[in-house]
């Protein structure tokens, strides 16, 4: 065991873990963050997906000394108490059935469109493919990224001041 | 709109020892909510409380609601909001959002001024939890009369109140005036909040539950109908929700099972040693074959189950054959039962007297639940009592189980459920709440059991396999005069819901149900007007029956899929074999008879094909289709069924790339008629989720194994849907076929699984269409079309 420091969600933690644990485990049991899950610990299903210094990460099989930059959770997508339009986007489709996947679409999801702000039909796919669901509300889901697109390029072009 | 300001919004929040316990309170009669309770109460860390302070301070256990009391359903509270306790879960369809859609209606209530509670056994009547796709058909319409009962009792009361007549009283949206005089009002809270109705029903079983008052017609319903976005979503989005895989309880410790790693293996020794020396290890727990590795923390315990040495030994035969000669044995064995047949006229006059026969076998393998969590629970022991912290959709039949299981009173267990991963039938026999429970009380801490993803893939229940024969007789206009089916079903020891003797935990530990839980070979389900017909099943077994990982149980709609795969897949071929249009071969066969039944299944047999035939904008022509030239060709197939009274059917548009196999639905068009619908929104995104479902069966999964182990064990060697597999156009009509759809008394059938059961045919029939290749074996891997492909060629 030894002292690993983490930043989360704005917050910086130190705790006292072996420190090869899989970063999900520390995060959920000992921060109390629990928006990233457990579904495979092989890194297969996104299930457990966080963001690390604008990266999507696999959080069951990164070891929790492995990482050093800021870390956000699904916790941690609001800001000042405004769900991110990715959220946002989520509830006005109704995308979820059970909704226990849905962390690691939103989150993979946030990471593709910062990335690429006005993704194709092809490039969701292509970009979502590895992130599972076995409700398989694929289809809503691509609808409320295409949504998301959509809301934050009118956001930021009247953040900007441009005409679209 | 306006939130409610004291009813608890949020599973977590419903779900804690402290909502609990004044709510049992509130029930055994005292008259007054305990409020202030929880200032006293030890909170745990994350906001749960150990078990030990309610039992303790409520000075009793858990007994069960009574559901002929109104208070068991209906609670006032004094700012005239109001919480609903129904006895079910919801799988992930959003059946919470429609219950109180339902409730509300009835009682005259604002829609966000009510909440819902679901599903714990010592606060909601046992209506037994989730499955079926009953919910809105069954168990709704006890909801819909205790809420439409308080409505009565309300205006009863204001009546008094204004010494008025009930009749001269209007009421909207939790508020009751004097007609002739709107300034005199009294709200529900005014009324009766935070006090009890003392009510007694009527009903010998809970689904007869009644009051006097009766429920109101159709056209008086403003809130069903809504397309109301479901509560439960955005605490799920932004990561709010405490699922049931999130519990943490003071003192509680990890555990991990270790499964054979060998089918049928028997536990020879363990050396304990080998994990003892391990940071924060507790205890090696073992009974039988069962295992399991306890530590102080979640990743200590895993690493204690990889490196617990554990010696096992082989079966001295084989548990089963491998997975590519299941189909050849299923065929060969000697049946477990056999069904009696249905036989309509004389078949085999029939069949001798046709001017064509067409035969066909279809094989369906194992194909698992493989949840994308795998199986959790954590059981809090304390003082005697035993809670379980549970996803399990039927959570009432589990907290029976585990009573007995355990051998203790029932009025002592009682589980409180949460939200989990989808039901879809695995946690019908929910192993994890079993296991935790036992732990539990081994180990006297709470106990959090949590499966890893290989256990989950190879261990959970599966959909029995089946190898289906069909034969048909077409006369020489074409028309289909007599058909045979015989069912074989791999499903000899099915398990039933959380029995205590066959849950895995309960076999591993050598206990044996006799006579074994069959399973059953089903049939087809069509209004198809055929003369002569026989209809057979038989249940095999495999050598194999118990500790088996091919342990059989409900999988979404349990052998729909199978069934309907190889009746609906043999009618496209009676269909090519006449040359005629799959739809209008299909209609001629609706509309053969005019004999329908209570439910006009017959009639809006007839509206679905068509609709979906319109919707999908379906030309007339027989199949399959002339081949096109390039190195992608398109198809569609259609397929048609219902389940109870709910009839759908689908048309699927695919492109099939003659080089690789690959096979695209590009386009899916599902006609569905479930009777009055309660939120068409919700509705849409079921059937679209149960079509993925099935699509995902269609085209990825089936359980591997070799003749000792299941292979299958992650989603690499067990694959499902992806985004990547997406149609590119989803639509969902919602018929009506009813021939009075006005009518007041327009019944709610159920929604979630009959969209399962066609599309796999629907699928393989558009794939021929475009082919001309029929492939009579799911799932449609491209490996597999790709062989079917090039065999037609050769």
């Amino acid at each position: 065991m030894s002292n690993v420091t983490l930043r989360v969600n704005g917050s910086t933690h130190t705790v006292d873990i072996e420190p090869s644990t899989p970063l999900l485990y520390i995060l959920r049991n000992d921060l109390g963050l629990q928006g990233p899950r457990f579904g495979c610990g092989l890194g297969q299903c996104g299930a457990c997906t966080v963001i690390v210094d604008g990266a999507a990460v696999r959080s069951c099989i990164t070891p929790t000394s492995a990482v050093t930059g800021e870390i956000t959770t699904l916790e941690g997508l609001a800001r000042d108490g405004n769900l991110d339009p990715v959220q946002q986007a989520w509830i006005d489709e109704q995308v979820p059935q059970c909704g226990f996947c849905q962390n690691g679409q939103i989150m993979t999801a946030k990471v593709l469109l910062s990335r690429n702000p006005n993704p194709t039909d092809a490039e969701i796919r292509q970009g979502m493919a590895n992130t599972l669901c076995r409700c398989m509300t694929y289809y809503r889901i691509q609808a409320a990224i295409k949504r998301a697109a959509t809301s934050i390029t009118a956001s930021s072009t009247a953040r900007t001041g441009g005409v679209a | 709109m306006s939130a409610p300001t004291r009813t608890p919004e949020t599973t977590d929040q419903r779900t804690t020892p402290d909502d609990a316990l004044s709510r049992r309170g509130f029930l055994k009669g005292s008259g007054l909510l305990l409020v202030g309770f929880s200032a006293a109460a030890v909170v745990g860390p994350l906001g749960f409380r150990s078990a030990t302070a309610v039992q303790a301070q409520a000075g009793a256990l858990y007994p069960d609601p009574d559901f002929r009391q109104l208070d068991a359903w209906i609670a006032i509270h004094e700012d005239s909001t109001a919480t609903f306790y129904v006895g079910k879960t919801d799988c992930g369809q959003g059946t919470g959002t429609a219950f109180r859609q339902m409730m509300c209606d009835e009682l005259d209530i604002a829609y966000d001024q009510t909440s819902l509670v679901m599903g714990s056994t010592d606060v909601t009547v046992d209506q037994g939890g989730s499955g079926g796709s009953d919910a809105i058909q069954v168990d709704g319409w006890p909801m819909r009369r205790v809420a439409a009962e308080a409505r009565r009792v309300l205006l009863e009361l204001a009546s008094e109140r204004f010494g008025v007549p009930v009749a001269q009283l209007s009421i909207r949206e939790g508020v009751i005036s004097v007609t002739a005089d709107p300034s005199r009002t009294a709200t529900f809270g005014d009324l009766v909040g935070g006090r009890r109705f003392n009510i007694t029903l009527t009903g010998d079983t809970i689904n007869a539950t009644a009051g006097v008052a009766a429920v109101k017609a159709v056209q008086d319903l403003n809130i069903v109908g809504q397309s109301l976005p479901r509560y439960d979503i955005p605490a799920k989005v932004d990561g709010s929700l405490r699922w049931a895989v999130d519990v943490t309880l003071p003192g509680m410790v990890h555990a991990r099972n270790v499964k054979p790693p060998f089918a049928g293996a028997t536990l020879v020794s363990i050396d304990e040693s080998s994990v003892r020396d391990l940071p924060g290890f507790v205890r090696v727990v073992s009974r039988g074959n069962y295992v399991a590795v306890v530590c102080e923390r979640e990743e200590q315990a895993m690493t204690a189950a990889r490196r617990l040495a554990v010696d096992w030994r082989k079966p001295a035969t084989a548990p089963f054959p491998s997975s590519n000669d299941l189909h050849r044995y299923m065929r060969s064995a000697t049946p477990t039962s056999t069904r009696p047949p249905e036989v309509l006229g004389n078949p085999d006059a029939a069949l001798a007297g046709a001017a064509r026969i067409v035969e066909a076998e279809y094989d369906i393998p194992f194909q698992g639940h493989t949840a994308i969590s795998p199986a959790h629970a954590t059981a809090d022991p304390s003082d005697g009592q035993m809670t379980i912290y549970s996803n399990d959709m039927k959570s009432y039949g589990m907290r029976n189980g585990v009573a007995e299981f355990l051998q203790m009173p029932r009025e002592q267990v009682r589980v409180v459920w949460m939200e989990g991963p989808q039901g879809y039938g695995r946690t019908a026999a929910d192993d994890a709440g079993f296991e935790a429970a036992f732990l539990a009380k081994e180990l006297g801490r709470p106990v959090r059991v949590q499966w890893m993803r290989d256990e989950e893939t190879a261990w959970d229940t599966k959909g029995p396999a089946y190898a289906i024969s069909m034969r048909g007789g077409l006369d020489d206009q074409g028309q289909l005069v007599a058909l045979e089916y015989n069912a074989r079903a791999a499903d000899y020891y099915h398990l039933g819901y959380n029995e205590p003797d066959t849950v895995l935990i309960a076999q591993l530990f050598g206990i044996r149900r006799t006579p074994a839980s069959s399973g059953r070979a089903s049939l087809p389900s069509s209004m198809y007007a055929i003369e002569h017909q026989r209809m057979t099943g038989d249940v095999v077994s495999m050598p194999l029956a118990h500790e088996t990982p091919l342990r059989t149980g409900n999988l979404r709609d349990p052998d729909g899929p199978q069934v309907t795969f190889a009746s609906e897949s043999f009618i496209d071929e009676l269909a090519a074999a006449a040359n005629a249009d799959p739809v209008e071969f299909r209609l001629r066969l609706l509309t053969a008879s005019t004999e329908d039944d209570s439910g006009l299944k017959r009639a809006r047999s007839i509206a679905v094909v068509r609709a979906a035939a319109e919707a999908f904008g379906w030309d007339s022509r027989p199949s399959p289709k002339t081949a096109g030239t390039g190195n992608i060709l398109t198809g569609r197939g259609v397929a048609y069924t219902y389940r109870s009274q709910t009839v759908v059917a689908q048309i699927a548009e695919v492109e099939v790339n003659r080089t690789t196999g690959h096979v695209w639905v590009k386009r899916l068009v599902c006609a569905h008629d479930c009777g009055l619908v309660i939120n068409p929104e919700g509705l849409r995104r079921t059937v679209e989720g149960a079509m993925m479902h099935s699509l995902s069966r269609a085209l990825h999964e089936e359980v591997a194994f070799d003749t000792e182990k299941v292979t299958s064990v992650d989603w690499v060697t067990h694959p499902t849907l992806t985004h990547r597999d997406t149609p590119a156009q989803i639509d969902v009509i919602i018929v009506n076929g009813d021939p009075n759809p006005e009518r007041p008394d327009l019944p709610h059938y159920g929604a979630g699984e009959t969209a399962c059961k066609p599309l796999m045919a629907a699928v393989a029939n558009a794939v021929f269409d475009a082919t001309g290749v029929r492939i009579r074996r799911v799932p449609l891997r491209d490996a597999a079309v790709l062989q079917a492909l090039q065999a037609a060629r050769a």
